[in-house]
Order: structure tokens, then sequence, then C-alpha cells
């Protein structure tokens, strides 16, 4: 087999990889723009921060640390201990289910019926105060996250490929198991959205407001139960990306490759925000590959928002989204 | 005047029991628009309780009063003879209080079997990990919650279309899976908002028939909103009249028949 094509499938296995993970952010987005009509722009600040608590609880850092100490003039940082990651993700979750609950408390349920670009403008505040607090909270140092998932180069699949083919495939160990979580994470969440009450009554609410209270749902249970999902997905997708590339503020910036992969995948569909995912992940990986030395490389830094935007032009709804009717 | 007795019998069998539901001096105002001044009335249980009224009269309103949708300024509401605090209109479903709306609001995206059985949310109790499990009380549960939907789906004569995605139906069938998802709810108090509106001769008669049905079968008691006087003297038990959101008559359908008020708001006499 010409190295070319070999070259090129490893290429794509990785975009596959990366697509993954621009897909489990691109999920939370979906979530709550299903339920609830609100582009959460804090979707991707919500994972950096998920990923900052879930470091400090692990290492034992005193929350607010730096506000303790300016005001009582102590120099307190750490608590001494050390606490086992499954029990750490544990109570990160619990703290993103009462950011949850305050986020519908204090802001959201203070703009119901306004318009979406009002409930934006309150998800980009929102994404800015998070990201001071998050600060203010854990330090703004770069940290380092190991829950201890499976890193580097995947010996089976270097080995496997290289008796077929004479090359092996460089694939790490963290890609693949992300792979897997995110499958199961789409799985568990379709089951959940179709056969639980909750999920009844959560795809009532993002069909009909009205229709839904008639029945008996409480809106505001509904959209914490949605932001609360939301955090939780953004767990996931800080876990994978923090122990790929450390916590740090860029973190939050993945966010906004999201974007494209949601007008790819349209706004509204769980398995368009999958699809959205991939088509990114190995379309700029590829394209790098094949394009990029032609026009001097570093397409991955525009790929994504070109293709997005010829989909604004050609297929406005995305690949899964509902069609865009205009009422007369 | 109030009947002194408790309870009585109707001429065609059914028995009106003691007072369901009771408005009392209900005012609503939206800024400067009073939509409801000062109505009082009851609602018995067991009969079928019509309002009518011409457009504008503040009949919505007033449903949307009794399902928590909307909050009056002055007066108070009792529920079997106690007063009811302010409630959302979750609440007041789940105090086994159903509707449908002038506007219909479905689930569009949904089948009508799912909008149906959206009825049912609030006789579901068991917990998410029951559900995820599938123990036994949750099974119990869905085996229960399929009888009703199906019994409902018989009655309604909709088999036909139970897969089919509710947007593509025409606005007759529409209404009648509007009133299917609350009949599912098994209410107590069943809230109708003009179900014969934009209908043609066979299908209103289709709804009367349902209407009388469900009240006779099942013993539920119905408030409706309708604009055709003619169907709500066939239907109704009393009738509540609203005009510019006073109430003008209160009675059997003969005796708002013959109310000179009634029917000068009806023929359009000038009001000043
Ligand atoms: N949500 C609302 N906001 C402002 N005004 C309203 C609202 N709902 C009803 N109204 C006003 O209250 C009055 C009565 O309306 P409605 O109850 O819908 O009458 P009906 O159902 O008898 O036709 C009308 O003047 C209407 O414009
Ligand atoms: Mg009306």
């Amino acid at each position: 087999m010409p190295d070319q094509l070999l070259y090129a499938m490893e290429v794509t296995l990785n975009g596959l990889m990366a697509g993954v993970l621009y897909a489990l952010v691109a999920l939370g987005f979906v979530l709550i723009f299903k339920a609830s009509g609100i582009f959460n722009y804090a979707q991707g600040v919500m994972a950096l921060f998920a990923a900052l608590t879930l470091v400090g609880i692990m290492d034992g850092q005193v929350p607010f640390a730096v506000l303790i100490n300016a005001v009582f003039g102590t120099e307190i940082h750490n608590f001494g201990w050390e606490v086992p990651a499954i029990l750490a993700i544990f109570l990160t979750l619990l703290v993103m289910c009462a950011l949850a609950w305050c986020v519908q408390k204090f802001v959201m349920r203070h703009l119901v019926n306004q318009e979406p670009i009002i409930l934006f403008m309150a998800t980009i505040g929102l994404a800015y105060f998070l990201e001071g607090f998050g600060d203010l909270m854990w330090g703004a140092d770069i940290k380092k996250l190991d829950v201890g998932l499976p890193q580097g180069l995947n010996d089976t699949i270097d080995q496997v490929t290289y008796g077929w083919f004479g090359y092996g495939f460089f694939i790490d160990n963290l890609d693949i198991f992300a792979t897997v979580i995110a499958a199961i994470l789409v799985i568990g969440l379709t089951i959940f959205s179709q056969y639980s009450k909750q999920g009844r009554a959560l795809r009532a609410v993002a069909d009909d407001h009205q229709a839904a209270l008639s029945v008996g749902i409480s809106l505001n249970y509904i959209w914490v139960l949605v932001w609360s999902i939301a955090g939780f997905v953004a767990l996931v997708a800080g876990i994978m990306w923090g122990t790929k590339s450390g916590v740090q503020f860029s973190l939050s910036l993945i966010a906004l490759k999201a974007l494209p992969v949601l007008m790819l995948g349209g706004f509204t569909s769980i398995p368009g925000a999958i699809v959205g995912g991939l088509i990114i992940g190995v379309g700029e990986k590829l394209f790098e590959f094949l394009i990029g030395p032609m026009v001097g490389g570093a397409t991955e830094n525009w790929f994504a928002y070109v293709l997005a935007l010829l989909f604004l032009v050609f297929r406005p709804q995305g690949l899964f989204g509902e069609k865009i009717i205009e009422r007369v | 005047m109030k009947d002194s007795i408790d309870s009585h019998v109707t001429a065609d069998g059914r028995t009106i029991g003691g007072v369901l539901m009771e408005m009392r001096d209900i005012t609503l105002r939206f800024g400067g628009v009073v939509a409801i001044k000062g109505i009082s009335f009851d609602i018995r249980e067991g009969e079928i309780r019509a309002i009518i009224g011409p457009n504008g009269a503040g009949k919505s309103s007033m449903l949307n009063v009794i399902s928590g949708f909307y909050h009056p300024q002055e007066g108070d509401v009792f529920f079997r003879g106690e007063k009811r605090p302010t409630m959302r209109p979750y609440e007041v479903a789940r105090m086994g209080i159903a509707r449908t709306f002038q506007n219909i609001a479905l689930f569009e995206g949904m089948s009508v079997l799912d909008n149906i059985m959206t009825g049912r949310l609030t006789h579901m109790n068991s917990g998410i990990l029951s559900q995820a499990l599938w123990w036994g009380r949750a099974q119990k549960e869905e085996t229960a919650n399929r009888e009703v939907i199906e019994k409902v789906i018989d009655f309604l004569e909709i088999q036909s279309i139970r897969k089919t995605p509710v947007g593509r139906l025409p606005y007759g069938l529409k209404k009648r899976v509007e009133l299917g998802r609350a009949l599912a709810a098994e209410p107590k108090l069943l809230l109708l908002d003009e179900p014969m509106a934009g209908m043609n001769v066979e299908e209103k008669e289709d709804m009367s028939r349902f209407i009388l049905d469900v009240n006779d079968e099942f013993g539920t008691t119905i408030a409706l909103i309708e604009h055709d006087m003619g169907v709500v003297m066939d239907l109704s038990d009393r009738v509540v009249v609203m005009d510019y959101g006073k109430k003008i008559g209160d009675g059997t359908p003969d005796e708002v028949r013959n109310n000179q008020q009634v029917i000068d708001a009806y023929l359009g006499v000038a009001h000043d």
C-alpha cells in the first residue's frame, strides 16, 4: 500500500477521535438549546470550571484560598489530603448540579420569555463570571489533570497495523478512551430522553412550554435538569481535554470549535452534534494533510469555520436540524 | 340564589354533586385592560358547565385563572371548599385539573401516542433509579399507564393515527388529540377552551358526543368555553355568560336563553 494512503488513514483515525471531543462539547450546547432555546456561550467555560474544580478537589486545594488569605491574613493553601479520582469526580458533579441550580435560580428564571439574543447575552455574562469565579476559587495557574486515564501510544494498534501494512499507526490511548466514553454518553442520553419520565418531560418542554405546563411539568425543574446534564457533559469534556493538554484557560476556547460543529449538525440534533463533530475533526486533519502543504499550512485554524460558512449558505438548518419553516 | 340541596340527579340520570370549584369576586387586569371584573360562580361535581360570551369577553382569561396560567389581582379560588393558594400551572395540573387551549398547544414534533403519553406524566411516580433498572414498581406503573392510554385512544377513535407526528394532522384531529392528552390524565376537572372552534358540522357532532360521553361514562366534571349558542344549549347543565369582563347571566340553558341582557349582548346591542 502506498505510504501516502497509510498516512491519510492514520490522519483520518486521529481526526475521528479529535472529532469525538468536539462532539462532546457540542452535545452540551444542543441539550440546553433544545430544552430552552438558549444558546449557551458559557458551555466551554463550564468545561474549564469543571476541570478546575476536579483538580482542586483531587489535590486537596482550599477553595478561595487567595481570598481567605487576603481577608484574614492567613497562609492556607492546601488541606494536605488527596481525594481519590472517583470520589472527586462525584463531588465535582455535585458542584456542577449546584451551579445549574444557581444559574436557573439567579439568572435564567428572571429572563423567561425574553428574546433569544437577551438570553444569549446572559450566557456571555455567565461565561465571564464563571471564568473569574473559577480563578478566584482555584487560582489561575496551569494545572495538570491526571485521573488515571490511559495515555500514550496504543501498542496493540501499533503492532497490528505494522503487521498488516508494515507501518504502525500512532493512536493515543486517551483518544480511544474518549471515544468509548462519548459513545456511552450519547447512547445513555438517548435512552434517557426516549424512555424515562424526565426524558419525556424534557422533550415536551423542548417542544412547547404551554403544553408542557398543562400536563404538570415544572419548567424550572426541567431547566435545572438540563443545565445539570450540560454540566455533566462539560465535566466529561473537561476531563478529556484537561488530561490531554492541561487545565488552563485555552480549554474554554474549545467551545468555539463547537460552533461550526453545531452549524453542520444542526442546533437541535444530538446525532447531528456527533456526526458534525466527526466531520469537522476528520475534515480539518485531512485538509491539513492534503491541502495544507500547498497553502503554507495552519489550515486547522480556519477550516472548520469556512466549512460552517458553506453550510450556512447552502443548508442553514444543518445536516440533521429541523427544517426552519417561515411562518407567514 | 343557591340550591339548598347538595346533590341531585339530572333528567338523564347523571348525579350532580356538591361544589367542586368556586370562583369568588375574581378581578384580572392586564395593565389598563380589565379582562375580568369581579366575577363569582361555581362548578359542581359531575356537571358540564359552560362559559359563553362574545369575543374578548374574558372567557379564556377565566379558564387561565382556574388553571393557574393567570393570577387574578383580586378574588379567590376555592377547591372543594378550601381556599387555593396561588399556584403555578403545573401544580394545578398535578391537582387533577387538565385543559385544552383555544389555539391548540400540542407537542408538534411527537407522535399522537407520545403526546397522549405526556398526559400521564402526573401519574408517573417511580424514581430515576427504578426506571433505569426497570424495577417492579416502574414496570407496574408503565403497564397501568399503557392501559389508560389505549382506552383513551379507543374512546376517541384515533387508532389509525397513533404513530403519526401531530404536526401533520389536520386541525380537527389535532383538537381531538389535545382532548386525548387531557383525558389521559384522568382529571377530576376538565377545562376545554373552544373545543369546537373552526370545525365542520360533522367534526362538531363528534366532539359533542365525546364531551357528553366523557362526562357520562367517567363522571368527569367539565367546564367548557363555546361560541356557538346552539351547541352550548345542547351540552351544558349550567351556563355562565360573560360580556366585557362582567358576568351578565348564570343559570340553566333555558334561563340564560330568556335573559334580556344576554339576548342584547348576543344581538350586538350597543354598549355605552
Ligand atoms: N396575556 C394577555 N395580555 C394582555 N391582555 C390580555 C391577555 N390575555 C387576554 N387579554 C385581554 O383580555 C381580554 C379578554 O380576552 P380573552 O380572555 O381572551 O377573551 P375571550 O376568550 O372571551 O375571547 C381581551 O381584551 C384581551 O386582549
Ligand atoms: Mg378565548
